[in-house]
């Protein structure tokens, strides 16, 4: 009898500090969210709404200059979109772009991480070097590139001995925009590999030293697997945004000799067309490849992204 | 010995990475100087050097607009986007609340979306609100695709702050505005400053809304601009005027860069340096 009504009491107690905890939780949440609320709402209102808006235009026939002649026609702009050869062309060099940018990106970002790891001599003019084609506009080192490879300013034919008309041809027209975004983008993936090598532990690799592991093997057994996290992550992060490529292309080739990609695709329907309802399909279709992409990342690579958020 | 030989090694990988980052900046550089024939001459290096192509730039209306413009929504931009990116920062590092998880993921999932897919439905919707060419049309995006990346970078620099001082600072006998402006504020600052550089570099170098959301030189930023330039006469080929437009706007970027090198570094990897 006297057990129950101690126990009585501690529940009674128990109840009473969840209570006032509860109380000042309450404060907390409101102030939480009152604090994030103007950020939130600013992400969204560029964000979702619009992206509901494209949604809901991409069912309708829609031209900006003839507003009149709107008219509800279903799915029928995603049916026009994927029995079109062009935009599985664009995607076809949308995909070329990205892999191959990535790939090239992944050697070259993992190279420099290597160096700014183990450099003495010199490691703060690096450090500074590679943040200039990660600060620098996209434009501009677009226009580098393309000076560089042109045929009557630039001097790349000139140095190689070749006579190349550099933008007459979808591969080589591609090979340079391709070039201009490694150069671009590699800082940036390797920066975050070389965040990811700081954390390997030093006496693993000592210790695999000492077991008489050659250069590659501590490589490949010692610092990637210790390091994959940040791998998935970089790799990740650089796949999104090859596949979002537009500026580069804008500038370079404005999407002829068949250099497209589906941002690019996207543009010239909605902006320079002004095909609001078509082009909104093809904005949908982009934003599902993204998320696509982003899926199999997470789901079937298993990337940690918990590790981004810095939780 | 050995070590010696490796040091050196690495000194000169760090010399061809200072090689690959400087040659094309050095290219466009050289190119700015060249003048007249020169421009077609095919080689690196100009035959002389001329400041010619600075004053057509300079005296182009095109061009100093477009600099205006960037340089005012850009900084404009920063600052909404950090101030309200720390207010947001603070709440997920400090206070326990539902859906902070929620808020997070939003932002990550925001950064990851593609911009092109947005300009249709906001060219439409800006122009019905009476926004469409204006640079609050410009700043209003901006601030939504920095946040995320502002957010990251100050939630994780915050945690790291050890607000035990403040009431330390306190107790002390310090009143709350001084423990705030003396022991806060200088440990939040190098984070401020940080999700600064990172977010005035995306507005500085957004080229997708400065093309879809402008119209006319009223808001149009640089890199747009450069898009549409024909340098001094239609006639002449704009190659070398492009490029010292180029220079000049490259110019904050490697003061910034040299300035803040460290800061840059610890602001994109600080996501991921933690395990």
């Amino acid at each position: 009898m006297a057990a129950t009504t101690t126990a009585g009491t501690a529940v009674a107690d128990r109840r009473v500090g969840r209570a006032r905890l509860s109380d000042r939780a309450r404060g907390e949440q409101r102030l939480g969210w009152m604090l994030v609320a103007p950020a939130v709402a600013v992400m969204l209102l560029v964000t979702a709404y619009p992206l509901g808006r494209a949604v809901w235009l991409s069912l309708y026939s829609y031209r900006l200059t003839d507003p009149e002649g709107r008219e509800f026609v279903g799915l029928r702009n995603y049916g026009v979109v994927l029995t079109d050869g062009l935009w599985w062309q664009t995607v076809f060099t949308t995909v070329v772009i990205t892999v191959v940018t990535v790939a090239i990106e992944l050697v070259i970002g993992f190279a420099f991480a290597m160096v700014m790891h183990r450099i003495v001599v010199g490691r703060g003019l690096v450090r500074t070097s590679i943040l200039i084609p990660y600060g620098i506009i996209t434009v501009v080192a677009a226009y580098a590139w393309q000076y560089a490879f042109a045929l009557d300013s630039g001097f790349v034919n000139e140095w190689f001995g070749l006579d190349r008309s550099w933008f007459a041809g979808r591969w080589s027209a591609l090979f340079v925009i391709i070039m201009a975004e490694v150069w671009k983008t590699t800082p940036f993936i390797s920066l975050l590999l070389l965040a990811g090598l700081a954390q390997v532990p030093e006496d693993l690799q000592e210790a695999a030293k000492v077991d008489g592991a050659t250069n590659w093997q501590r490589f490949t057994r010692v610092t990637v697997p210790n390091m994959k996290a940040a791998i998935m992550v970089a790799l990740l992060f650089r796949t999104l945004d090859a596949y979002r490529i537009f500026d580069t292309i804008f500038i370079m080739t404005g999407g002829a000799e068949k250099t497209e990609s589906v941002s690019f695709l996207t543009y010239r329907q909605t902006i320079t067309r002004t095909a609001l309802g078509l082009g909104s399909a093809l904005s949908v279709l982009l934003f599902l490849s993204v998320v696509l992409i982003a899926f199999i990342y997470l789901k079937g690579f298993r990337t940690d992204l918990s590790r981004v958020r810095g939780e | 010995m050995r070590s010696r030989r490796t040091t050196v090694l690495w000194a000169l990988g760090g010399l061809a990475i200072v090689a690959y980052t400087i040659l094309p900046v050095l290219w466009i550089v050289s190119l700015s100087f060249k003048e007249g024939d020169d421009i077609n001459n095919r080689k690196f290096f100009p035959s002389e050097w001329s400041l010619d192509n600075y004053r057509t730039v300079f005296d182009t209306s095109l061009f100093t607009s477009a600099l205006r413009n960037s340089v005012g929504i850009s900084l404009i931009a920063t600052v909404a986007s950090v101030v309200l990116a720390t207010l947001a920062a603070y709440a997920i590092a400090r206070l326990e609340f539902k859906g902070k998880r929620w808020v997070l993921s939003t932002a990550l999932a925001i950064a990851m979306f593609p911009t092109v897919a947005l300009v249709g439905p906001l060219f439409d919707m800006w122009r019905s609100l009476g926004i469409y060419d204006t640079w609050l049309g410009l700043i209003i995006p901006y601030m939504s695709f920095t946040l995320p990346l502002a957010i990251w970078t100050l939630s994780a620099f915050f945690r790291e702050i050890p607000w035990e001082m403040e009431q330390a600072a306190q107790v002390d006998g310090a009143t709350p505005w001084q423990a705030f402006r003396k022991v806060i504020v200088p440990l939040a600052a190098p984070g401020v400053a940080t999700a600064s550089i990172l977010v005035f570099f995306f507005a500085w170098n957004d080229f997708v809304f400065g093309i879809s959301l402008t119209a006319t030189d009223r808001a149009r930023p640089v890199p747009a601009a450069l898009a549409f330039f024909t340098g001094e006469s239609f006639f002449e080929q704009p190659t070398a005027a492009i490029s010292a437009a180029a220079v000049i706007v490259t110019i904050p970027v490697i003061v910034l860069v040299l300035i803040f090198q460290r800061r840059i570094v610890a602001g994109l990897t600080s996501g991921a340096v933690k395990g």
